[in-house]
């Protein structure tokens, strides 16, 4: 069998040599009556077999590659230089553990300080973790860490926050004393300042929302913080991590915790994972934010060195009394995430940006001229907006699929007040004749 | 030199207008960024050549330890090689550019790989369904401790406020169940790790929720008396949770499902071999008998005939755990490594872990003194409680084996053994690794009575030598910001 060093002769040799002669008396202590159960798999494969067959389970689906592809909410296509593809697979990088060995993993913890460098100087805050599951379980998180910080029982989520991430949000605070509560958004998905104004109570410890907003809006967020604060509550802001490029970072905005769905920076989409939850939080809550952190020492010799910090609020520590469960990081996304950053460096990350909003604006622009959809042309946008349709979505699907596209996501699956809409998402991977070929499709739907 | 010394951040090898990638140069249209929106801040990102950016990375890589490189025999973490097909699979295009949201019909073949997945972990487990959701064993936890509370709350069984843990569990088990909201309650383990049941008896009584226990302990011994185990926490209407930490040495040989557990939680970057990544990703699947499938999170995947879809289960639903579908990537990985292993390979996989353990264990018995002297399975904990009394710690040993090519063992875990160093050399490695490791820890035990500094001090041969983690917390420099900031004010090693 592959994998697996000994011939029979070897083995049998081993068993000799520690005194037993098979398995069964080293495995006494497992009760007799539980011993090899009846297990019904198949036989392995070779792994040219192994190949062949994946390949043909691949052949049966259709890849955003195969298609033209316009779907995003939380999930987008972007480019990843090739350089990431062959850093990520490095083996002295993935195939380590976690860095409990400083000495044994400079590399890895290095690239977690980058990491943290590059996240925490594009939302604009001041300490970020060595990353989170994905971006719902680390907005989840910073739920938790506010419902702390401030002793207090609730929190108010933007109805227009990732459904995922209010769903998880949800889940994380359901079995507890805590509440959750949405404040909603006008008609055009911007935030409904008011109906945030009315919600903040005294009990509530944080408020969530996200720019560009789920319906790809991106919102003005001026005196936000000034009203939340004056609350004494936490300002939680998530959002498509490229945007802040070139939109207010969620610091510039006075946000406490910034914590989103870090995949645009150099992640596959992957079927929804793995992906990477950034979570910088403001200097004040330091040492509330859950998760590894990397941090620069100094080592024996007095040389520079990196290692895991701030240890005594993790579980292993404090065992019961830890602010988190989390025992990892996505620590090869954060490696993606640092080395994609590095990439594309200070002018790259901002003409991707600048990229996706023109595409985004050259389709909204042209989709308005179609008779049939409507388009809201007034709020500012990064890559995605809604498109409202007077003929059933589903039937406007098909026949984008039937040439090839995949149109966007159904907002109706989400929002019922949105049953008639498309959620559309172009970013730089799209040329102008890409572009051109959804509205000549969608003109004819 | 064959590692380099440099030692500089990506920003400080930043120079002025230089960059990588170069991206289209065309604009299509002419959005205006309104000033109140746009960004203040310049975004002080370095900007370094390709070569110099490819070159600083690659020799990050080669300061670490990794299984492809070196012995990482880490204890309860189950460093086994990981089998390159794995990656192979979960590379095809075919499946990195599915996005989660596309209609089902286009991804039927990626919907019946999560299925097979599933049915394999049902039958290795002997539980009813699975949630592929969980990221990670402690994000796989979570959930489970989710189910239990969601379980006796359908059931108006509302007066259940106890969870609880064997003083020698791993500390995710104490701090999900606080995280769910119960009181932990440790036992007190007999002198092999195990659940003493005497003391099991007298902390279980109807505020019992749930007892969490890792089967192989953590001292890589089987819990023998599980079956009464099972039936002392049912009788009081608890339930029974299995920490997956331990399952490689189980596989065909014995179930948690079969010895009475409720709900089980597995790491696939352990035992079905997907990469550790230094840190993760991995995925912790949990799986659960059918009177808790109810609660599992959702979707799950559906089969009807040869179609595949996702379905919103049940209203009894603990809900969503995760953003879309989990870690699919580490998921194909797991799903390659069981095609090739198959149903035949599932013992011998686990008959190597134990063979290798028990090797080791035999060798390294008169160097080091055994916290438990009888057959282990996959792993065994020494204890250097006479060595500590020359001022040598577990730790110093792990730091020393370093030095001759070996990854550490965990070092002072289980909290319950005295300078616990605990051993797992997986199966995957050959006797002749095994010989090497034992030939540095006899040499290590020498020095320990000869040069016992060489031991204190060590490691002499890495890029750095016991970083200070009380400078690092007491002072936090966790970004080149706070390097900048702290330059001004004192000396650094630069």
């Amino acid at each position: 069998m592959p994998y697996l060093p000994y011939t029979e002769q070897e083995k049998q040799r081993i068993f000799r040599e520690i005194g037993v002669s098979s398995l069964d008396d080293l495995i006494q202590s497992i009760p007799s009556s539980l011993r090899h159960p009846q297990i019904l798999m198949s036989h392995g494969l070779s792994e040219i077999e192994v190949q062949r067959q994946v390949l043909k389970l691949g052949s049966r689906n259709t890849a955003t590659t195969d298609f033209l592809s316009f779907l995003g909410a939380g999930s987008y296509e972007h480019f990843i230089p090739s350089a990431v593809q062959e850093m990520v697979a490095r083996q002295e990088f993935t195939t380590a553990y976690t860095p409990y060995q400083p000495e044994a993993s400079q590399g890895t913890l290095q690239v977690i300080f980058e990491y943290q460098s590059l996240m925490a100087e594009l939302t604009g805050l001041a300490a970020s973790n060595a990353s989170h599951y994905d971006g719902a379980t680390s907005l989840a998180e910073a739920a938790l860490v506010a419902l702390r910080q401030t002793d207090r029982t609730k929190i108010l989520v933007a109805r227009s926050l990732h459904p995922h991430y209010c769903d998880v949000i949800r889940t994380y605070l359901a079995q507890s004393s805590y509440q959750v509560e949405e404040f909603g958004f006008l008609a055009h998905g911007g935030l409904d300042l008011e109906s945030l104004q009315k919600k903040l109570t005294p009990d509530v410890a944080g408020v969530i929302l996200q720019t560009p907003n789920f319906f790809g809006g991106v919102e003005d967020l001026n005196g936000v913080s000034d009203r939340v604060h004056a609350n004494g509550s936490l300002l939680i802001v998530s959002g498509h991590p490229l945007s802040f490029a070139l939109y207010r970072s969620p610091g510039e905005w006075g946000a406490d915790i910034a914590a989103g769905e870090g995949q645009p920076l150099g992640m596959p989409l992957g079927f929804g994972g793995p992906y990477l939850g950034y979570f910088v939080a403001s200097q004040s809550l330091l040492r509330r934010i859950p998760g590894r952190i990397a941090g620069l020492t100094e080592d024996a010799d007095g040389k520079r060195a990196f290692c895991l910090t701030l240890q005594a609020r993790e579980q292993h520590i404090r065992r019961e009394r830890a602010g988190s469960n989390i025992c990892s990081n996505q620590a090869l996304c954060a490696l993606a995430a640092c080395v994609y950053m590095t990439f594309l460096g200070k002018q790259g990350m901002r003409e991707v940006a600048e990229l996706n909003v023109d595409r985004a604006h050259y389709l909204r622009e042209r989709v308005a001229k179609i008779k049939g959809f409507k388009v809201d042309l007034e709020r500012p946008i990064f890559n995605e907006f809604v498109i409202h349709c007077s003929r059933p979505v589903a039937e406007i699907c098909k026949k984008m699929m039937a040439a090839r596209i995949f149109p966007g996501v159904r907002l109706g699956d989400y929002y019922p007040e949105f049953k008639d809409c498309l959620l559309v998402c172009a970013t730089e991977t799209k040329t102008g004749e890409d572009l051109d070929r959804f509205l000549e499709v969608l003109s004819q739907c | 030199m064959l590692i380099s010394n440099d030692d500089r951040l990506s920003f400080e090898k930043s120079r002025l207008g230089r960059r990588s990638v170069t991206l289209p140069k065309g604009r299509l249209s002419e959005p205006l960024i309104a000033s109140q929106v746009s960004r203040q801040s310049e975004l002080a990102f370095p900007e370094m050549s390709e070569l110099d950016t490819v070159r600083h990375f690659i020799n990050l890589s080669r300061k670490n330890f990794s299984v492809d490189t070196h012995f990482y025999p880490l204890g309860s973490c189950t460093m086994k090689y990981n089998p390159k097909v794995n990656d192979w699979v979960a590379r095809q295009e075919k499946f990195t550019s599915l996005h989660p949201l596309q209609p089902l019909e286009t991804a039927q073949g990626m919907l019946r790989v999560l299925w097979e997945l599933e049915d394999a972990l049902k039958e290795i487990t002997g539980m009813d369904r699975f949630t592929l959701q969980p990221a990670a064993g402690a994000h796989g936890e979570l959930t489970g401790i989710m189910l239990v509370r969601a379980y006796h709350a359908s059931r108006g069984d509302l007066s259940r406020k106890k969870v609880i843990v064997p003083d020698s569990s791993h500390g995710t088990n104490p701090a999900t169940a606080a995280l769910v909201g119960y009181r932990v309650v440790e036992v007190a383990s007999d002198a092999r790790g195990r659940v003493d049941l005497n003391n099991l008896k007298k902390v279980l009584d109807d505020q019992v929720a749930c007892l969490m226990l890792t089967n192989p302990n953590t001292l890589g011994v089987f819990e023998e008396d599980i079956i009464e185990i099972a039936r002392l926490v049912h009788k009081e209407g608890g339930l029974l949770y299995y920490d997956g930490a331990n399952l490689n040495p189980l596989l065909g040989i014995a179930r948690p499902g079969d010895m009475g557990f409720d709900i089980v939680h597995v790491n696939l970057h352990k035992t079905f071999s997907t990469p550790h990544g230094g840190g993760g990703p991995g995925a912790g699947p949990v799986g659960v008998k059918k009177h808790l499938i109810p609660f599992l999170p959702e979707p799950l995947v559906e089969k009807t005939k040869d179609h595949y879809a996702w379905v919103q289960h049940s209203e009894k639903s603990i809900g969503r755990m995760k953003s879309f579908h989990g870690n699919v990537g580490v998921l194909l990985r797991a799903y390659a490594y069981l095609k090739v292993i198959g149903k035949e390979g599932l013992m011998r996989v686990s008959e190597g872990a134990i063979l290798n353990a028990n090797y080791l264990r035999e060798k390294l018995k008169d160097v080091f003194q055994l916290a438990v002297n009888e057959p282990c399975l996959h792993e065994f904990v020494l204890t250097l409680k006479k060595a500590a009394e020359k001022g040598i710690h577990a730790g110093d040993v792990g730091k020393r084996l370093l030095d001759f090519g070996f990854h550490a063992p965990t070092v002072h875990f289980p909290l319950v053994v005295a300078e616990a160093l605990m051993i797992e050399p997986t199966e995957t490695e050959s006797r002749e690794t095994l010989d090497l490791f034992v030939e540095a820890m006899k040499r290590i035990a020498f020095e320990i009575e000869n040069e016992p500094d060489k031991v204190k001090n060590a490691p002499f041969t890495l890029p750095v030598r016991r970083p200070n983690d009380v400078l690092a917390a007491r002072r936090p420099i966790l970004t080149y910001r706070d390097l900048c900031r702290a330059k001004n004010t004192t000396e650094i090693a630069a």
